[in-house]
């Protein structure tokens, strides 16, 4: 009894779940919300019995739409469930069978089709926030709350970084390749609008490394956004671009240092069909992804300033569960010299950012936050590491909201690293 | 189910009564099979709360499910005949220790884990540890008398209850039992009630028993060049005067995929391996692991690794812990059983599972807690092939046939529930029947708790895994 709905619903991996209910403690939005229908369990079987016909598809909708997607179930789950894919699979149905408010697509086609595709609107966005932030609005803004009536736009407007000018350093020369490892730089769309500096962090400490690292052209955006939207044809045009992108070198490893992005540069082969030519130049792109946090811990860092600070870890969602890199960044948080290294209670529960759920979800974001805040308000400390811009820009909201950011700084893992290093751009 | 019903359940629940089809669809299946779409789910929080919606239930004769974690195996939360379900998982509010009295009082929500962890916190122990601990609610493993792998050494769930708070089926609040343990006042309802799978009040609240932590544990491995040995080995260290605190057993099958999945340099050629703990003073445990190894050299068993460290320790319980990921393939269910037998048996019921395995063609895999009996048979499945389910269902019919014919039980730790209440009464009796049901109808004339469990239904003679 295979219909249609089945195939599109990915029905066959729901097989896999024998509702034991592990991932119920791990489902941050099971922890916040309560209730089964929010659980990893709820949602599969939600897309279970929508597949069989016993409910309707929009009766899955609340259940999926609240899923940050954090993929945390698929870390504990003792059988291996593919929850992404039938998460993934869910979301195109449902979004098939939605019609889009007009609101909603102009959006989208907005922010999807133009702005995260094309480097030059991103600049200017860069630019824009640059001039927006020298000219004090933002100061004024964050210092008498003027944007009080839409009280979401202020917070996130005061969690935004503070964004240094992407200064076009020069990413790509290494004259000494004396550790014979060479890299290929992913850059990523919004890490190298907001957060450019960091990108060229990262590239200093590798190149004062003897790495070589190449910034290459024609990359593009890996596709993350538009996938958990739905919108997976977009997604595999930009993988293909990246793959051509950078099959055209020979590098050992392909970096980033956004976890969200890196994960979705990890699982290109599962856009295309197994066997197939893209399949396999997909997987030969996604055995070189690394994120930087996995070079840095096999490079011989010369740490020279202590960092005099009581720290937390708050690991992006996607490095942990989907590319599995779980100690590294401990590692090298434990080396630098005069950090205290404060271990946080449910460090690996999602802060609630999920892309853009913070946006489309604010109050269940918030309420998420709120669950990651009281945690780190239990530790105490005065420096949040992170590993992915959209976790930092939710700590950064997290840490406003609370009232601490006179107390708390929110840094990336890379920016500390980098000023025990003596790294600067 | 009445409009009023629904009106009264709104006064004492507003938005913690769930109408919503999504909603009510998600508390219709537990970790076995089935599922059934209850009308409404109530979220309780209170005796109080609970003592209206049974009084409610009661008057207007609505089937009211308990249901904790849902993480049971054997169908005790399924709302076989709609009604209300009452979510037990968010009432966690209640977790009280009491050092000097040994003793913890909890509410049904709080998680087994959580129960640990404040005893361990005393340098006291709650013992029972079943392997959902992370998960599962102390209520539901109340209700099914709950084991877990330190069963051997400690028994179950029905040995650390010194009291309990009851809703009856006619919503009056009871007390079991108290805070002793030392307690022959009267029938002892207290252990009637754990292990009745919510057929016979609704637990509000426990009063759980604490004993000394033990200090340290040491574990050995023992690797076995056949089954029969394996079997005779369980009987023999058990007998040696020492007390493991875990004895867990894997057959040649599990081994092999766990070494497939994890590639941990385990004896692929070997036909089992038993992994024993033992706990208490550091001291001590060496010497008891030392006679442990005695007894079973003195069967011919010479093949025995004592972790040398931490790690090693952890690294041979991971190979336990990775049977259930590395058995599993992708698109086939895994149906666990955990039909349970007389230790001189286990060898007997090894080799009928062997034979089953070649006669229905099943994919077949046994580990489980070899120091009581109880082991745990694990069938992947493909739940959308009509014949292979079938076969399956014979086979577990089999299974436990056989384990009744060794004298052994249906089920060990997981209940009865609605996956073997076809099988109730080959295991005791007609007349062991009629009791059982005398019980129930003293204590729930209306049948409105659980109903649909336990008991076998009219005319129903088999396992059937699916409902639809």
């Amino acid at each position: 009894m295979t219909n249609e709905l089945m195939k599109k619903l990915d029905y066959e991996a729901t097989f896999d779940c024998v509702q034991c209910g592990y991932c119920l403690p791990a489902c941050p939005t099971y922890i916040a919300f309560e209730k089964e229908k929010h659980s990893p369990r709820g949602r599969i079987n939600l897309v279970k019995m929508a597949a069989e016909g016993k409910i309707t598809i929009g009766d899955m909708q609340e259940g999926i739409d609240l899923c940050l997607g954090c993929r945390a179930c698929e870390t504990v789950c003792p059988t291996n469930v593919r929850y992404g894919d039938i998460l993934m699979s869910a979301v195109e149905v449902l979004k098939e069978n939605k019609k889009q408010s007009v609101i909603e697509k102009t959006n989208r086609t907005l922010a999807f089709k133009i702005a995260l595709k094309n480097k030059n609107v991103l600049r200017l966005i860069n630019k824009g926030l640059y001039m927006y932030q020298i000219s004090g609005v933002k100061r004024l803004t964050k210092n008498y709350n003027l944007l009080k009536p839409v009280q979401k736009f202020n917070e996130l407007n005061k969690a935004m970084p503070d964004v240094i000018l992407s200064r076009r350093i020069n990413r790509n020369i290494n004259p000494f390749r004396r550790n014979n490892v060479s890299v290929g730089f992913f850059q990523g769309c919004i890490m190298d609008s907001f957060f450019a500096r960091i990108n060229d962090l990262a590239i200093k400490i590798m190149q004062k490394n003897y790495v070589q690292v190449t910034n290459i052209p024609n990359q593009t955006c890996c596709g993350a956004l538009q996938h958990h939207a739905g919108e997976s044809k977009d997604t595999i045009e930009l993988a293909k671009k990246n793959i051509e992108a950078f099959e055209k070198y020979d590098f050992d490893y392909i970096v980033n240092t956004i976890g969200g992005c890196g994960a979705t540069l990890k699982e290109y082969h599962k856009l295309f069909k197994s066997g197939t030519d893209w399949h396999n130049r997909a997987l030969a792109f996604t055995n070189k992804v690394r994120d930087i946090s996995q070079i840095l811990s096999f490079l011989n860092l010369e740490f020279i300033n202590p960092i005099n600070k009581n720290a937390v870890y708050q690991p992006s969602c996607h490095l942990e569960n989907v590319q599995k890199v779980f100690n590294e960044p401990d590692k090298l948080i434990e080396k630098i010299p005069g950090l205290t290294y404060l271990p946080m209670p449910q460090r690996s529960l999602c802060c609630g950012s999920g892309g853009i759920y913070n946006i489309v979800h604010y109050n269940e974001s918030m309420k998420i936050l709120d669950m990651k805040m009281k945690n780190v308000r239990a530790t105490e400390p005065n420096l949040i590491i992170t590993s992915n811009p959209g976790c930092h820009i939710q700590m950064q909201l997290g840490v406003e909201r609370e009232g601490l950011s006179d107390v708390i700084e929110v840094k990336h893992l890379v920016e500390v690293i980098a000023e025990s290093c003596g790294v600067e751009v | 189910m009445k409009e009023k019903v629904i009106k009264k359940l709104n006064l004492i629940f507003a938005e913690r009564l769930l109408l919503e089809i999504d909603d009510r669809i998600s508390y219709g299946y537990d970790g076995s099979f089935g599922q059934y779409i209850p009308e409404a789910v109530v979220q309780v929080l209170s005796t109080e709360e609970v003592k209206e919606t049974v009084i409610l239930a009661d008057e207007y004769e609505v089937p009211i499910y308990p249901r904790g974690a849902a993480t049971s195996l054997s169908g005790g939360p399924l709302p076989v005949h709609g009604g209300i379900v009452l979510d037990f998982s968010q009432w966690t509010q209640k977790l009280e220790i009491y050092p000097d009295d040994l003793l913890i009082k909890v509410s049904p929500g709080v998680k087994t884990e959580d129960i640990h962890k404040l005893a361990e916190s005393h340098n006291l122990m709650y013992a029972p540890d079943p392997s959902s601990s992370k998960i599962c609610t102390i209520g539901g493993n109340l209700a099914e008398n709950a084991g877990g792998p330190r069963g051997v050494k400690y028994g179950v769930t029905k040995d650390y209850v010194i009291g309990l708070e009851v809703v009856t089926a006619k919503g009056k609040v009871i007390r079991t039992g108290g805070n002793t343990v030392k307690n022959v006042t009267g029938y002892d309802l207290t252990k009637l009630l754990i292990g009745s799978e919510g057929t016979l009040g609704i637990i509000t609240e426990a009063t759980l028993r604490l004993i000394p932590k033990p200090q340290d544990t040491l574990t050995a491995m023992a690797i076995f060049d056949d089954l029969y040995t394996a079997g005779q080995s369980i009987s023999k260290i058990l007998t040696s005067g020492v007390r493991p605190s875990k004895m867990e057993i894997l057959d040649q099958n599990s081994i092999n995929k766990v070494e497939d999945y994890a590639k941990l340099n385990l004896p692929r050629n070997a036909a089992a391996i038993i992994l024993i703990e033992v706990d208490g003073d550091e001291d001590v445990l060496p010497k008891e692991l030392n006679v442990i190894k005695e007894a079973l050299e003195s069967i011919g068993v010479n093949d025995i690794r004592i972790a040398e460290s931490k790690e090693d320790e952890e690294n041979l319980w991971r190979v336990r812990k990775l049977v259930s990921p590395a058995i599993v393939t992708s698109g086939y269910t895994k149906i666990s059983e955990d039909a349970t037998v007389p230790l001189s048996k286990i060898p007997d019921m090894f080799k009928k599972i062997n034979e089953l395995k070649n006669k229905y063609e099943l994919d077949i895999v046994v580990f489980g807690h070899a120091g009581d009996g109880n082991l745990h048979p694990s069938i992947n499945t493909n739940m959308r092939d009509q014949s292979e389910v079938s076969r399956v269902e014979d086979a577990i019919e089999e299974i436990f046939d056989y384990a009744i014919e060794l004298g052994g039980t249906l089920s060990g730790e997981h209940g009865i529930g609605t996956m073997k209440r076809a099988f109730f009464e080959r295991e005791v009796g007609q007349d062991g029947l009629e009791l059982q049901k005398a019980i129930k109808k003293a204590m729930d004339p209306k049948n409105i708790l659980n109903p649909g469990k336990i008991f076998p239904q009219d005319g129903e003679k088999r396992l059937v895994l699916r409902n639809d």
